[in-house]
């Protein structure tokens, strides 16, 4: 933290560099200003980064310590054990994904053109939940999903639980301590992710454009799909990064909402780290997860080849 | 697949030839308000089918709005929209037989030139569209471009893909919203004289909105001058340039010498008229406001109709000729022409301009000169008016 602090560039540099030719001067600023955030990143993403690589190939015990012995075994080993909880995080954070889309697209789409005055107002209450922790949050949804409580009640009179305990989502007449409620829990935590940046990339499309697809015979259905929704596109992918990224390491929710059975890969690294307290293995998982998400990322980005787009 | 497109074609042919001249857009009472604010006055105006039609005026004067009216993007207030006898005043832009050049072309980013032309094609169902977009983007020189995207072209290639992608529906009437405000001086010139050309190759009704007055002049087979809402005026440019009625018409459209001047007498085909010291006669018919003898009327004529002697060649000047007195306050040579401002008793800004033919260097500020000019060449306007309505509204707006 300090060493950043410092870096800031102080007036002081300034009048010293005055003497200096100014395009030296203007040639070396650049670098200047980069200067903080290279520190940051070297400080608090490369070390541990290096730190946690070299833990995940160490063996030996907390009392005796641990040695580097290139073990990679431990990678293969965490994988075997623990796949099913990488495939759980995936598809509960996919679901989560794809839920907050398709809630989050509408109410962009809201905010952005048709709130008017109402709109920084709408933002605002957006953005609202982030003012209470996200712990505390998450414990909410504990009330509100509580069994016998009127969701859950109301659910049971719809016969919405029928269908859902059907497709494996929730057992018997609970709620909590299922998926379902897991996945519930990672769309509200997550749900501003998607529609910030939904409400961005659709605030950027100019208006005329809309009424130019009207002018040459697009009713407005067809206008949405031919026009806003090509143009909204970087704002899908970044949301649905933004939200599944978090969503797929996130182990809260999975933790109060969940059981053991809906145990995410953030849980397992949780529990290796904090209580079994085998680091290798959970430096691993994290290596893991990092290079699951990565592929994931990369195969969408490609797929959806927003590079193309303005 | 390409009989359907034949038939598409066919049968806008035939409307266009059946319906022959009831193509016109009609618009009756159309009227436009916003809370308190008025933006079109109850509005009156038919557009011949086949016509280039201008509808000139400064920022804020009601021409997009009434513009929009049409295209069905803004829903009159009151009046109707009929175009070649359908009512259409409800009807969504999507069902409207109209296209728009928007102000700024409003290109989709995200496709192509060819799918930005080949778009209204597409949304009415037509299949095999190739062969109508290439030749569209040959009529409008474009069809070596047809993969670019619209950011990859210049200014002057995105407004002709805007026009390609309007006319490609063969819409009744295209719209033209001040659609060279973006471009620059030179490559106006060239798209105006391109557009005409369009025009006539195609024979569509063309609704131009602009604001600038020399382009509207050019283009346009009839120019409505809108001021607050309201036309001023209305006819073929030459006649809105010679004879304007109205103080706004002539101040706005070019540049105008008004003088205020006494009826001395009325009668006969001139009425003759007394400023200061001078006295002008004014043919009636080109008088549009009633002269009675004693009574006031503004006097006007056209820079480039008056001609400028030195005080002592005054006895030059002809007989029967209109003539002032005035000493030049400043001299401005433009190559072709040289422009004097001449400071007279009853005007104190009198503009002149003078072909460099042969270049009288005695003519320089402060040297005492005559004007004068045939009288056939004054206009008379109703002297109730705002002597300056429309002055530097047309050169704030070019500077915009």
């Amino acid at each position: 933290m300090t060493t950043t602090l410092t870096e800031a560039p102080p007036p002081v540099a300034s009048t010293a560099q005055q003497r200096t030719p100014p395009r030296a001067r203007g040639r070396l600023t650049p670098y200047w200003l980069l200067l903080p955030g290279v520190l940051w990143l070297l400080v608090f993403f490369l070390m541990p980064m290096v730190y946690q690589a070299s833990t995940s190939v160490q063996t030996g015990s907390l009392e005796e310590g641990y040695q580097v012995t290139w073990h990679f075994a431990t990678y293969w080993d965490a994988l075997s054990e623990y796949w099913p909880q990488f495939v759980r995080s995936v598809l509960y954070a996919g679901s989560a994904t794809v839920l907050c889309l398709l809630l989050g697209y509408p109410l962009a789409y809201l905010i952005a053109f048709r709130a008017g005055r109402w709109r920084t107002l709408v933002l605002i209450l957006v953005i609202a939940p982030f003012f209470t922790s996200f712990l505390i949050r998450t414990l909410a949804w504990k009330t509100i999903l509580a069994d016998g409580g009127p969701v859950v009640g109301a659910l049971n009179t719809l016969h919405v639980l029928d269908v859902t305990s059907w497709l494996g989502m929730t057992a018997g007449d609970r709620v909590l301590a299922t998926p379902l409620a897991v996945v519930c829990g990672l769309t509200y935590n997550f749900l501003p992710f998607m529609i910030l940046p939904l409400y961005t990339s659709l605030e950027r499309i100019d208006g005329r454009l809309h009424e130019a697809a009207g002018d040459l015979y697009a009713t407005p259905f067809t206008t949405f799909r031919k026009v806003t929704l090509p143009l909204s596109m970087p704002g899908v992918v970044s949301g649905t990064l933004l939200t599944f990224i978090p969503a797929s390491g996130d182990y809260i929710n999975a933790d109060l909402l969940g059981s053991t059975d809906t145990r995410m890969i953030g849980n397992v690294i949780q529990t290796q780290f904090l209580r079994i307290l085998d680091y290798p293995t959970a430096a691993a998982l994290s290596f893991l997860l990092m290079a699951a998400i990565l592929l994931v990322v990369t195969l969408y980005i490609r797929k959806s080849g927003t590079e193309d787009l303005v | 697949m390409t009989t359907v497109t034949k038939k598409t074609t066919n049968t806008m042919t035939t409307t266009r030839t059946a319906t022959d001249h009831s193509g016109d857009v009609r618009l009756s009472g159309i009227t436009k308000t916003y809370g308190s604010f008025t933006a079109v006055h109850p509005l009156d105006l038919t557009v011949p089918e086949g016509s280039f039609f201008a509808l000139l005026g400064a920022s804020g004067c009601g021409k997009t709005t009434t513009l929009r009216m049409i295209a069905g993007l803004e829903e009159p207030t009151a009046g109707t929209v009929s175009l070649g006898g359908q009512d259409v005043s409800h009807l969504p832009p999507y069902k409207r037989p109209v296209n728009t050049v928007f102000q700024s072309y409003a290109l989709f980013p995200h496709l192509d030139v060819f799918e930005n032309v080949a778009f209204g094609l597409r949304r009415r169902g037509i299949r095999s569209v190739r062969k109508q977009v290439e030749e569209m983007l040959e009529l409008v020189q474009l069809g070596e471009h047809a993969r670019k995207k619209p950011h990859q072209l210049s200014g002057g290639q995105q407004q002709r893909v805007a026009v390609a992608r309007a006319l490609i529906n063969h819409p009744r009437v295209l719209l033209l919203d001040e659609p060279l405000g973006a471009l620059d001086l030179k490559l106006r010139r060239q798209m105006q004289l391109e557009l005409k050309r369009i025009q006539t190759e195609v024979g569509i009704t063309f609704i131009h909105v602009t604001h600038d007055q020399e382009e509207a002049m050019t283009m346009a087979d009839t120019v409505a001058v809108m001021n607050a809402g309201r036309v001023e005026q209305l006819g073929p440019p030459a006649e809105l340039y010679e004879n304007p009625r109205t103080t706004f018409v002539a101040n706005f459209l070019g540049t105008s010498n008004l003088l205020e001047a006494e009826v001395d007498a009325a009668s006969g085909d001139d009425i003759v008229l007394r400023a200061g010291v001078s006295t002008l006669v004014l043919p009636r018919a080109r008088c549009s406001a009633p002269a009675t003898a004693g009574g006031k009327v503004l006097a006007g004529v056209r820079p480039e109709k008056i001609s400028l002697v030195h005080a002592d060649d005054s006895g030059e000047v002809p007989a029967g000729r209109n003539r002032i007195t005035g000493r030049i306050a400043a001299t401005s040579f433009t190559g072709v022409s040289t422009q004097y401002v001449v400071d007279s008793p009853v005007c104190p800004r009198f503009e002149v301009y003078a072909q460099n033919v042969d270049r009288d260097p005695r003519l320089v500020p402060g040297a005492e000169v005559v004007l004068h000019w045939n009288p056939a060449h004054t206009f008379g306007l109703d002297a109730a008016q705002d002597i300056d309505a429309g002055v530097g509204t047309a050169e704030e707006e070019a500077l915009a």
